[in-house]
């Protein structure tokens, strides 16, 4: 128990300085990931699960934004204190990442094999043929097919669903220990993207590595997570392992994301639920809780001050509610 | 449901009309690909080859299938954004698949479009109430007054009464879709074409606009062409459900029906990758190897057989016919 855990982040806070504006993206979250396990982070545009997996990885444009508290322990060492050359030689090896849109990560002026011998050179010390060999090596793993003839290809001419294998290939090729995926099926078709997860989670197994899962898609994160966390404006309004959250999910907000999904088993004429009004802007709230204005069952409580992450049998929730 | 038979047009009150609202007879749209440095070359890419389909009055008949099959090409086909290469679009017992733009004018305010980006598809100078009212006036209303009426009326109806004095950029993502759906509704649409009309909003907006379009529906009558990628989406709303795969439509049933017992291997396939929430991990998944053959060149016989788990020397030699293996389920399979 005392050496699994990897990733340690607590009291994590972001504010983007726009204009005259203080926008808090990310306030005050905390979770902890051990070996092996898959971490599943939902939410709505906006809601700041990129911004605290860019912070995670050390990629996140400062200015306008700005960590202004907490830490990020990755194998008890608290990453925010790193300079940026020592976190270039944790990103890549230790802690990689999957983008969104495999389109915009590669670069189209070289080939697949180049730009995946760069990774593996440039954090093991081996020849240009030796990496090209782990690189045939790596695309083999990732089940593309011809991967002789794929290293010699250049990004345009591969599918969208192989990209994002050869991103994956990318992450994986120094075995890091954390693997954070930030929507990585987003962008593909649904048979696609069945292939993709079934890759990240058989590479996971295999490689024991920790992973990080971004999604708005409840679908997605029930598919492939341990635990969930789930954010709302800048904030996890509920935390628990995958099984409470999709059997006994106790915040209203959770509740709400379940059921506005059209189950495939759904009676047909039965209504959707619906959230009421919009997200808000994270600096609209500012006091009580920040899911006051769309919830159905906010007291006067919920107006003026906001809940603490309570533990609610086996579920942590940020709810008045519930306590 | 829809009511076979003959349905009377509510608005008239008048004539007994078809039941069909619309009817698509083998449908092709082949695009032109440059393969010489000189000139159009002789190939083609496919993206709609020979689709039939109808939908009734008062119906909602889905679409689904995969970026690059074709369906939002047919979407657009059927509303004449693009000409048919081939084939007829029997709206309103009219074929308009040769109507001249004048003639697509009368088309237009019996049906309408509802795009996937709401982004995109507002003037972002223009206050939205005056977006409306461009429609109105395009369409012969007169009467300045009665067109103000006519706009309230309508943002009443999409739930953003009073806001027809703001501009675009004012609203969420959500709120201008709404905008979008009360335009299209301006001119009294009987069939609206709704092309991913909640992808490109969140999850918790989506429910809205869903249940915005099943209230509009109920109320006005309509007919949807539903559009989308989402399954679970589609098998909600629709009364009926059309697969297309690489420009064909392979399968088309009751939404119920289709999801209870898919009949072509790469419905069974789709189906299989939706996930329940909350369902027990590694539930079985059809896997499908390899990727969409290109439509320029599509695979011979059956377009599906590169990656069918089934096929055999017939599927590669002969294209399935469409054949009927239930009650208004119909598939296009070497295997019935």
């Amino acid at each position: 128990m005392l050496s699994e855990k990897i990733l340690e982040v607590n009291d994590l806070g972001v504010n983007f300085h726009i204009q005259d504006r203080v926008i808090p993206a990310v306030d005050g979250v905390s979770f902890s990931l051990s070996k092996g396990e898959t971490l599943g982070l939902v939410g709505e545009s906006g809601c700041g699960k990129s911004v605290t997996a860019l912070s995670i990885i050390g990629l996140l444009q400062t200015p306008p934004a700005r960590i202004v508290r907490g830490e990020i322990l990755f194998k008890g060492e608290n990453l925010l204190a790193k300079n940026a050359e020592e976190m270039r030689k944790i990103r890549g090896k230790d802690i990689s990442m999957i983008f969104q849109e495999p389109m915009t990560s590669l670069n189209p002026v070289f080939t697949i094999g180049q730009q995946i011998s760069e990774v593996i050179m440039q954090h093991q010390e081996l020849s240009k043929k030796e990496a090209l060999i782990k690189t045939i090596d790596m695309l083999k793993l990732v089940r593309i097919p011809l991967p002789e003839k794929v290293i010699r290809q250049y990004p345009h001419q591969l599918s969208g669903g192989m990209r994002q294998r050869v991103m994956i290939a990318i992450a994986l090729a120094c075995n890091p220990e954390l693997l954070i995926a930030d929507e990585p099926t987003t962008a593909l078709d649904v048979t696609v993207e069945a292939q993709i997860l079934e890759l990240i989670n058989e590479l996971k197994d295999r490689m024991k590595s920790a992973v990080i899962m971004i999604s708005h898609d409840l679908a997605v994160i029930s598919d492939i997570a341990d635990k969930v966390a789930v954010m709302y404006s800048g904030r996890i309004v509920e935390y628990a392992d995958v099984r409470s959250i999709f059997n006994e999910p106790k915040h209203p907000y959770t509740r709400g994301l379940l059921e506005a999904v059209p189950d495939i088993n759904m009676e047909k004429g039965q209504r959707l639920k619906e959230i009421k009004g919009v997200v808000p802007r994270p600096d609209e709230i500012k006091e009580g809780c920040r899911f006051k204005t769309r919830c159905d069952c906010a007291g006067k409580d919920c107006m003026i001050k906001e809940p603490p992450l309570l533990k609610v049998g086996t579920n942590y929730v940020r709810c008045w509610n519930c306590a | 449901m829809s009511v076979a038979g003959t349905v009377r047009d509510l608005r008239s009150g008048g004539e007994p009309l078809a039941a069909r609202i619309l009817e698509v007879r083998n449908l092709k749209k082949y695009f032109p690909v440059k393969t010489s440095l000189f000139g159009k070359g002789t190939e083609f890419v496919r993206a709609v080859d020979g689709i039939n389909f109808h939908i009734d009055y008062g119906e909602i008949l889905g679409l689904v299938g995969e970026s690059g099959c074709g369906k939002s090409t047919t979407g657009r086909t059927v509303l004449r954004l693009l000409d048919p290469t081939e084939g007829e679009i029997i709206f309103e017992g009219q074929n308009i698949a040769h109507f001249s733009k004048r003639q697509l004018r009368t088309v237009y305010k019996n049906m309408q479009l509802v795009f996937q980006d709401p982004f995109a598809s507002l003037n972002p100078r223009k206050k939205i109430g005056n977006a409306i009212d461009e429609v109105l006036a395009v369409h012969g209303m007169k009467d300045k007054e009665q067109r103000r009426e006519r706009i309230r009326e309508l943002l009443d109806m999409v739930g953003l009464n009073g806001e027809e004095d703001k501009y675009p950029h004012e609203f969420s993502g959500g709120q201008r879709q709404r905008v979008v759906i009360a335009r299209a509704l301006a001119v009294n649409p009987r069939l609206i074409i709704c092309d991913e009309p909640v992808s490109a909003l969140d999850v918790s907006i989506q429910a809205q606009i869903i249940n915005l379009l099943i209230n509009l529906k109920n109320r006005l009558g309509l007919s949807y062409l539903f559009i989308s990628h989402d399954l679970r989406l589609v098998k909600y709303i629709s009364d009926r459900v059309a697969v297309m795969y690489l420009g064909k439509i392979v399968e088309l049933a009751p939404a119920e029906e289709l999801f209870r017992n898919p009949a072509h291997p790469y419905s069974m396939a789709l189906l299989s990758v939706v996930t329940v929430l909350g369902s027990e991990k590694n539930k079985k998944k059809i896997i499908l190897e390899g990727e969409v053959p290109s439509p320029v060149s599509p695979p011979s016989g059956c377009r599906f057989r590169t990656r069918c788990r089934y096929a055999t020397k017939q599927c590669s030699e002969t294209e399935p016919e469409v054949k009927c293996i239930g009650d208004g389920h119909f598939v296009s399979c070497h295997l019935y």
